[in-house]
């Protein structure tokens, strides 16, 4: 029996400025009928241009060579009007980004007809019936209206299914998903990952999954490639690569991934706590959108209520989906952001009554790391002087000698050559980049550190660095950490205490240990549910306790009863946090 | 820990650079701007020593050799003017000498105007985009109020007010030009201030003026350099319009606008007098344009 598809010898060549980048190397694959390929690596490695390349979709300054067979045929270098026939039909692609990928000015509806009326002819009326039916199959509710609906009137998630959708519709024999969740919410994502393994198993769809999450991969893969720097460097099945891995980079791709046993050095909360946060609000004016904008102004209630103290060297995590609030705490608490009510307290100091001068100065005390190294350094100016930066306008009275020093011996603690001063940040790589945000937050030696996301746009390897760079900053100089991520697997490395937020409230907070050996909110529970480990044997019997749907808008009033739904006839109602045991504060829930 | 020592000891001898200089090294390297550049302050120079260079004035009338060809031009021409190596005008002044003398007037304005414009409009732009909110809605009206006023109109009431001057050229042309750059720098601005960089330095306790010079020009710097070297030419010929009205420079001083005028008038009978003039100006333009792409590039460290 022929394979489906079959690589062989697959080279990718980019011409660049710099000379040749060799992308894909001697690359060789097949995927059978109805079986689902695993491909991981890192950022780079080259496996998202190892599909684009077979299917003739490379930029316009890559070369390609090597054979790729469909069903036996030769497509590499097949005329335009055979790929095509093929792209979107037998074999179809579901990208990272859903919201680049759909065309923003056509109604969902329309695309997705005219995938099938394009490959498939058939009548509009009939298209428009498999498209619902399709919809409804992804379990996108309200599938006649989503129809007409716009690209950007739906979620991320959403978006994502309406692509599967699309990917689908066709009947194709082959779906290609290049990072089909990383874009996404864990949840959403453990929703998508139900999807894709529908498909596999009531249509028989074979599926090449690429991705850098070997959590991922687990649940889906029958069998996996591993690549690194454009290279194959394993290939076997699922339970091969994940139980007895045999080469050194996928053991430590394996390795990288935080594990269930891991805990952060205990401390021991004594005197005043550094930072109380009492109450705190924060809201903004959304306006909607009516004509000449003279429509009614809503407030967005981004923070609702938010209580909670940290003390030195202890590290609170934040955990919740986008848009629950995290960012806007984080701003809030450094006063980058106005409040609308509650108090900040910063040893003993009430920020509020504290002038804008009297805040810079305090900056010495508390920093942040925000989660894009490239976007939150200036890419005009040399890594040394942003390292350089808070020095200056914190401690103006410093020689230009001791500024030196100490952004030298800093960039050294922070593992970066001290000899990088003059780099931009874009000739650094990622992890480098968020090594130098560490080093300028570190450097004025701060008494509190907020990491936002610190650490969610790197690589699992780099994370792993990262992360335990950061915990032996903290156990230097007893910094206190509010570490706040999407990723509930690195918060549990991190954190004494684990705060889990949900549309701008605090839905549970407990220590670490017990909020994930026993968690009480629902909401706290599908989040942990929807924690995907590297064990296909577990991911493929594991029972998940999903959310269905997406999150419901924060400016619906009923919003804070999803979990509270014997009070929906009460809108405006906040579900209290009770207490539970010392420690251990749960919302109200049914 | 004496490894340590050591690496800290040898890395001592690399000197931090900020941006500013890595991009005039950038520029150094860049052979059509430096190029550019010699061209420039060759011409610069001339203008400067031109009473020097040439034994006529500018103002010497001398109705003997009107609209006389240089001695040189290949073509017929009714008459020749030995001496005058770009010939004479249609009062029989050397054309050499007031192609110069015209140079001083237009490099003046086409530099100070659009220097003055790049200041205020970039500060102005810049502050209005980052403070935001309601300042921001009080000075782009403010500009919005000023570009209305008619330009003409404007110079005219100058010119009533405080004399016939040659100052007030400057005044009128750069009081205009400003206004696009601001517009333009406060449009950058407002996508800057978004930026997570921004954050981070209000995060480390950077006032708002730092913020401004330090990480918001330095990052506007693409689009001004592109509107800048369009502003130069832009503002030459305003002025050579202004003198055409009779509300800039008078004779018998001269500029390029004036002399390619009065060429254009003269180009059948006598094309050296438009040929000069332009082909002077064309360098001129040419070489601002290579600077402002140079100045571009090397102020973007992403090129290499």
């Amino acid at each position: 029996m022929t394979a489906l598809l079959e690589i062989e010898n697959l080279n990718v060549h980019f011409a660049l400025a710099d000379g040749d980048v060799h992308a894909v190397k001697d690359a060789s694959l097949s995927i059978q009928e109805g079986e689902c390929l695993g491909v991981v690596g890192e950022s780079g490695s080259g496996k998202s241009q190892l599909f684009l390349a077979a299917f003739g979709l490379l930029a316009s300054n890559g070369r390609v060579a090597g054979k790729v067979k469909y069903r036996g045929e030769e497509i590499l270098g097949a005329p335009a009007k055979r790929l095509n026939a093929l792209r979107g039909g037998a074999v179809t692609m579901i990208f990272q980004d859903p919201l680049t990928s759909l065309t923003p000015h056509m109604k969902i509806g329309g695309q997705i007809v005219e995938a099938l009326m394009l490959h498939r002819r058939v009548p509009r009326a009939e298209a428009e019936q498999r498209a619902r039916e399709m919809l409804d199959y992804v379990r996108i509710p309200e599938s006649a209206r989503r129809l007409k609906q716009y690209p950007h009137e739906l979620s991320g998630g959403m978006r994502q299914r309406v692509m599967i959708a699309m990917a689908t519709i066709t009947g194709p024999d082959l779906i290609i998903a290049d990072e089909p969740t990383t874009a996404l919410d864990v949840t959403v994502q453990a929703q998508i990952l139900e999807i894709l393994r529908a498909l596999k198993t009531d249509k028989k769809t074979a599926i090449a999954m690429v991705s850098h999450d070997m959590g991922v991969i687990a649940g889906l893969a029958d069998r996996v490639q591993v690549m690194r720097h454009g290279e194959i460097v394993e290939s076997g099945s699922a339970d091969e690569i994940f139980y007895t891995p045999r080469h050194d980079y996928t053991r430590m791709l394996l390795d990288a991934i935080p594990k269930a046993g891991e805990k952060p050095t205990p401390v021991t909360a004594v005197g005043a706590p550094l930072l109380t946060v009492d109450d705190l609000k924060v809201s903004f004016p959304v306006k909607d959108a009516g004509f000449l904008r003279f429509g009614k102004t809503q407030l967005l209630r981004a923070l609702d209520g938010i209580s909670f103290t940290l003390h030195q060297g202890e590290t609170l995590g934040v955990v919740g989906e986008s848009g629950c609030g995290k960012s806007t705490l984080a701003r809030a608490v450094l006063q980058l952001l106005p409040k609308t009510g509650g108090r900040v307290v910063w040893l003993g100091r009430d920020l509020d009554a504290t002038t804008q001068s009297d805040i810079r100065k305090l900056r010495e005390d508390f920093q942040i790391v925000f989660q894009d190294p490239l976007a939150s350094l200036d890419p005009r100016m040399p890594v040394g002087l942003s390292i350089a930066e808070p020095l200056k306008s914190l401690e103006p009275q410093l020689s230009r000698e001791a500024l030196r020093q100490k952004v030298r011996a800093m960039m050294q603690r922070v593992g970066l050559e001290p000899g990088w001063i003059n780099r931009y940040p874009h000739e650094l790589s990622g992890g480098q980049n968020q090594r130098v945000g560490l080093a300028r937050a570190m450097i004025v030696g701060p008494k509190m550190l907020v990491c936002d996301e610190a650490v969610s746009a790197l690589d699992v390897s780099i994370q792993a660095q990262i992360v335990d760079l950061i915990r032996d900053l903290q156990a230097e100089t007893r910094l206190a950490l509010i570490f706040i991520s999407h990723d509930l697997s690195v918060v549990r490395r991190l954190s004494h205490r684990v705060m889990v937020l949900y549309l701008g409230r605090v839905v549970e907070l407990a220590p670490s240990g017990v909020l994930y050996a026993n968690p009480r909110h629902p909401y706290t529970r599908a989040l942990l549910s929807a924690v995907l480990s590297p064990d296909p044997r577990a991911e493929r019997v594991r029972k998940r306790e999903l959310l269905t749907g997406d999150l419901p808008s924060p400016l619906d009033p009923r919003a804070q009863l999803t979990f509270l739904k014997s009070r929906l006839d009460q809108p405006g109602y906040r579900p209290r946090l009770e207490q539970v045991a010392t420690d251990h504060w749960v919302a109200e829930h049914d | 820990m004496i490894a340590t020592g050591q690496t800290l000891k040898a890395v001592a001898e690399i000197k931090g650079r900020s941006l500013w200089v890595d991009a005039r090294r950038r520029l150094a390297r860049n052979r059509a701007a430096m190029a550019s550049l010699i061209i420039l302050a060759l011409v610069a120079l001339l203008a400067v020593l031109a009473p020097l260079l040439s034994p006529y004035a500018y103002d010497e009338v001398n109705y003997d050799i009107i609209a006389c060809a240089p001695n040189w031009w290949p073509a017929e021409a009714a008459c020749r003017a030995p001496g005058h190596i770009f010939g004479t005008d249609s009062v029989g002044r050397d054309l050499f000498v007031r192609v110069l003398f015209g140079a001083r007037v237009s490099l003046a304005v086409g530099l100070v105007a659009t220097l003055v414009s790049l200041l205020i409009g970039v500060l102005y732009g810049a502050t209005a985009g980052y403070l935001g909110g309601r300042i921001d809605t009080l000075m782009m009206r403010l500009v919005d109020i000023l570009y209305s006023l008619p330009f003409v109109f404007f110079v005219i009431i100058l010119m009533v007010m405080f004399d016939r001057n040659f100052i007030l050229l400057f005044v009128a042309i750069g009081a205009v030009e400003w206004l696009t750059m601001a517009r333009i720098v406060r449009g950058q601005t407002l996508s800057i201030k978004q930026k997570e960089f921004i954050e981070a330095a209000r995060a480390g306790g950077v006032g708002p003026f730092d913020i401004i010079t330090r990480h918001v020009i330095p990052n506007v710097v693409g689009p001004v350099m592109v509107y800048v070297t369009l502003t130069v030419p832009g503002v030459i010929l305003t002025e050579s319009f202004l003198s055409f009205l009779g509300l800039g420079i008078q004779e018998p001083l001269t500029s390029w606008g004036v002399l390619i005028s009065d060429g254009a008038d003269q180009m059948e009978s006598a094309p050296w007098m438009l040929l000069f003039p332009a082909l002077f100006m064309a360098v001129t333009l040419f070489c601002f344009n290579f600077i402002g792409d140079g100045l571009r590039d090397a102020l973007d460290p992403k090129d290499r």
